[in-house]
């Protein structure tokens, strides 16, 4: 039995991406009930040493059996300096996984060597040649400050998530409120990223019993520009998703930068201003249309674009 | 691939099962059957394990079944990872995706 998913859409939303033990059957059997955009099936950190086979047969029939419906499946592998990494390449390629999440980037060789592999992987299967995507996360120095080459590395690569845990250990520093110790990590990943036209994703955040702290950076990471957030608890999806949900007001404006920009359009204008004095040309377009997908996503859109 | 050794995979968590293979040179396949949901699904797991290890071509074992309520997905996972165990041999590159294990 194997469940046909549809190809991988390398641009659509991931608002949240949420961590599973792949090893857990009691965890992702029922992984897409939950409503994350993504789930990333760890085979990396969360399975210990001694059960990264095991936790391989598990994913591959999770895969192949379980129907996670719109829910993207985005599967951790281990890192490039470990034993596991290629074999944890065939089976998410034999598996169909929509997607691989690099441990440990730190080059756009690591990136490209990744990609080599998924390439024999999708002819050895059967699978579509570049059927499979990539994300990259950075947990170093060296790998945030290789950003804008990582970026660029693959036309799989839709998107680079920083992972703060590692990262933190390097820099010799803990979790501070306001993240002044990840503001040039977040904020360079972000401008390499957009310099490449792919997405980008915060760090998990830990402390589950700090609900404030929780909303205070995701508050933080929508001002900033992230795309999504890497999460490790279901409670935390809604929070996100709530959060980057736009306001009414702000709808009703995109509806209205959409349909002026389409009208004027039709008669051959490319700038023009809006009944509240606001200047729009061709650059505001993608962004409202953003707000409207991000509202269709949230369930609050009710107009008819 | 020849299971040489015992090979054992699995937890005893809910939804999980717990699979040991015990190899032996004849009197084909002898299998214990423990589970939580024995009326249900008894006839269902063992059917699953016995389908898993045919594709394997484990002839002659001696299999213990300790199961928590786990899925098929799961059940044939812990087959095929106890049988590799008890192979003992490094599998990386050669696993057959789609071959035996499916």
């Amino acid at each position: 039995m194997s469940i046909p998913r549809p190809k991988p859409e390398r641009f659509r939303l991931r608002r949240t991406m949420m961590f599973m033990n792949a090893q857990k059957p009691g965890l992702i059997k029922d992984a897409y009930i939950y409503g994350a955009d993504s789930i990333m099936l760890d085979l990396e950190d969360a399975v210990a040493e001694n059960q990264k086979d095991s936790a391989r047969f598990s994913l591959y029939h999770a895969l192949k059996e379980i129907d996670y419906g719109n829910t993207e499946v985005i599967v951790r592998i281990n890192g490039l300096d470990t034993p596991h990494w290629k074999e944890d390449i065939r089976v998410c390629v034999a598996g169909g996984c929509d997607g691989i999440r690099i441990a440990k980037t730190e080059s756009a060789h690591d990136v490209q060597v990744v990609d080599e592999a998924v390439t024999e992987a999708e002819k050895e299967f059967g699978v579509e040649v570049g059927r499979t995507l990539l994300m990259a996360a950075l947990e170093s120095p060296k790998g945030v400050l290789n950003a804008v080459e990582i970026c660029q590395a693959s036309p799989r690569l839709f998107g680079v998530a920083l992972s703060g845990g590692d990262y933190r250990k390097c820099m010799q520093v803990k979790v501070i409120p306001g993240g002044i110790e990840m503001l040039f990590a977040r904020g360079f990943m972000l401008n390499a990223a957009r310099a490449a036209g792919i997405q980008c994703f915060d760090t998990v955040f830990t402390n589950l019993n700090d609900d404030e702290g929780f909303r205070a950076e995701v508050k933080q990471n929508v001002e900033m520009g992230f795309d999504g957030k890497s999460l490790i608890n279901p409670k935390q999806i809604q929070i996100v998703h709530e959060m980057l949900a736009p306001t009414q007001k702000e709808i009703a404006e995109a509806e209205k930068i959409v349909r002026a920009f389409r009208e004027h359009a039709s008669e051959g204008v490319g700038v023009f201003t809006l009944d509240n004095g606001k200047m729009i040309d061709i650059a505001f377009v993608p962004g409202a249309e953003r707000v409207i997908k991000l509202a269709k996503a949230s369930g609050i859109y009710e107009g008819d674009l | 691939m020849e299971l040489k050794a015992v090979g054992t995979a699995g937890t005893l968590e809910s939804s999980d099962v717990m699979i040991t293979l015990e190899p032996r040179d004849s009197g084909g396949i002898d299998l214990t059957l423990e589970s939580s949901v024995l009326n249900q699904y008894g006839r269902q797991i063992k059917a699953e394990v016995l389908a898993s290890l045919e594709r394997l071509g484990v002839k002659n074992a001696k299999v213990i079944v300790n199961d928590h309520g786990a899925l098929d997905c799961t059940i044939k996972a812990r087959v095929e990872c106890a049988f590799y165990r008890g192979c003992g041999c490094d599998m990386d590159g050669r696993f057959d995706w789609g071959g035996v294990i499916r």
